[in-house]
């Protein structure tokens, strides 16, 4: 059986700065990823990054995920991609459906000391009737259309949630020549970023507030051909007579993530629910260790944020790590940790951070409270 | 606010939360206007001003302050937000006109000479522009900074030109 220090699954942001850390620190890492390319979603986000100008904000997603396959490499980190994790077991004893220069498939087993799950999130689905015609799609699936692929979804788009991934694909979508007619958003106020509202507002796209879209109409040719907007009541239900008809090709929906789970569950990973962070996460302490004795979580699995909290939650992954490896002292990691503490928590303040610094510090009490320490798998 | 359920601000709730220069500043020339008015963690504007004249500091959720006095107008700012929420606004281009500098991400680039329709933060067109500088080298990635000439009242007002498609 193959042997690793470290197996790192996904090769987004939070898994690349994982590797790169355990790898830095002298770890033997694997990396495994079921995509064609690694950097997650990083490829796809064209747009410059908010954040600390210490820490790559002002530079655009592509750029940062590749200075981070740099650092990957450099590091000494083995990726392997378009690879799966099939199966996690006792001992940490893995299962992996490798896939090969061929094209074909083999299964690897592998036995990693530490196991790093960083599997991200995967986009909200919302029914309503015809949500099932070509034309309706995630505002993910038409960003990677656009931004990896090239090619534009439709022509004229209705874009449904106002969130940041709502805002910003709207307006990469404009970018790439697509015309947006409307955004249509159920709350009672935009969600994500003013800023990013207001670049959608001043190119002349309206945004339908208290408004969800009730259906997706079916045009001749059996794609979608426009839709069916209606008002809500306060508790979200359409009010009869206050439809309107938006004349579109294609309608994205942007209406939230959710933690990708299958992995942290087949490991065996204690599970909290919470509604803010998009649904069941693995609890977790201070080192981004989850109940199970050596398996460490970061980035959207661990709570739907963004890629500077997943950069800076996979370090702390890393870090812990290579400490448990004897790779880095305590005294060090402890170090290391807290500075990396220090700017998670500058990125949770303000009227967009409060509420998810709020219960990360509720999930890290719940772990306190019930795990204490890791339980070994043996 | 009423930012928050339009998507746009209105000029008086932007000078309610950011302190906007003053006549006197705008009689000088051109300055920076930070549109910026929610705390969130960001602060590249700051390290991209090569006189100081733009300060977040501690935490990095703190909105941007500019120094009027400091400001060249250099336009540096324009390109570094990743919000595209800085503009250059010069009152003193001619007698009867102003300027407004923008980061404008779409294709086509307008080009030196060209008349373009000027447009509000609503998207709304209010006048005719001519385009009278584009600046686009590497060091904006990919941000082109497009100053616009307009009749001077609209200098507070004019906030990009009209994609063309």
């Amino acid at each position: 059986m193959l042997q690793r220090d470290v197996l790192v699954i996904g090769a987004g942001p939070a898994g690349l700065a994982a590797s790169i850390e355990a790898g830095k620190a002298g770890a033997d890492v694997l990396l495994v990823d079921l995509n064609m390319q690694p950097g997650g979603q990083l490829f796809k986000q064209i747009h410059k990054f908010f954040g600390s100008s210490a820490h790559r904000s002002g530079t655009r997603g592509y750029d940062i995920g590749k200075q981070l396959l740099k650092e990957a490499e450099e590091a000494g980190v083995e990726i392997w991609m378009q690879s799966t994790v099939i199966g996690i077991f006792p001992g940490n004893k893995i299962g992996i459906e490798k896939g090969l220069d061929n094209g074909d498939k083999e299964i690897i087993t592998l036995q990693a000391k530490k196991i790093i799950i960083a599997t991200g999130a995967s986009e909200n689905a919302i029914r309503f009737e015809g949500w099932t015609t070509p034309g309706v799609m995630g505002a993910g699936a038409a960003q990677t259309m656009i931004n990896v692929n090239h090619v534009k979804p439709g022509k004229k788009i209705v874009m449904l949630g106002t969130g940041n991934v709502g805002l910003i694909v709207s307006y990469q979508l404009m970018q790439a020549g697509c015309d947006v007619v409307a955004l249509v958003e159920a709350a009672p106020k935009i969600g994500g970023y003013a800023v990013h509202a207001a670049k959608i507002r001043r190119a002349g796209v309206p945004i339908y507030l208290c408004h969800t879209i009730i259906e997706a109409i079916k045009g001749e040719d059996g794609c979608v051909c426009g839709c069916v907007i209606a008002k809500v009541d306060d508790k979200f239900q359409p009010i009869p007579g206050t439809e309107e008809t938006i004349e579109c090709d294609t309608i994205t929906l942007a209406a939230g993530l959710k933690p990708t789970m299958d992995l942290v569950k087949l490991a065996d990973c204690k599970l909290t629910f919470n509604g803010p962070f998009g649904g069941y996460i693995p609890l977790h302490n201070e080192k981004m260790e989850t109940s199970r004795e050596g398996v460490f979580v970061a980035g959207d699995t661990t709570g739907v944020e963004e890629a500077n909290t997943a950069l800076e939650e996979g370090k702390i992954a890393g870090i812990s790590a290579a400490e448990e490896l004897g790779l880095i002292s305590s005294e060090n990691a402890d170090l290391m940790r807290a500075e990396i503490w220090k700017r998670l928590d500058a990125l949770r303040l303000g009227p967009f951070g409060e509420r998810r610094m709020m219960e990360k510090e509720h999930i890290l009490k719940e772990y306190r409270e019930i795990i204490g320490t890791p339980i070994s798998a043996e | 606010m009423a930012l928050i359920n339009t998507g746009y601000l209105e000029y008086e709730e932007l000078s309610a939360i950011q302190k906007l220069p003053d006549q006197d500043r705008f009689a000088k020339g051109p300055v920076a206007i930070i549109e910026c008015v929610q705390e969130i963690p960001c602060n590249p504007c700051e390290a991209a001003c090569p006189v100081g004249a733009i300060h977040v500091g501690e935490p990095i959720t703190n909105l941007p302050t500019l120094h009027g006095e400091k400001c060249t107008g250099c336009g540096m700012c324009v390109s570094r937000c990743p919000g595209l929420a800085i503009v250059i606004v010069n009152k003193v281009y001619s007698d009867t006109t102003a300027t407004v500098s923008f980061p404008f991400e779409y294709f086509p680039i307008p080009v030196v000479g060209e008349e373009r329709n000027a447009m509000n933060r609503k998207g709304e067109i209010l006048c005719k522009g001519k385009i009278v500088k584009v600046m686009n080298p590497a060091a904006f990635d990919h941000t082109p900074v497009v100053t616009v000439e307009i009749p001077k009242e609209f200098a507070d007002e004019v906030r990009t030109i009209e994609r063309i498609r």
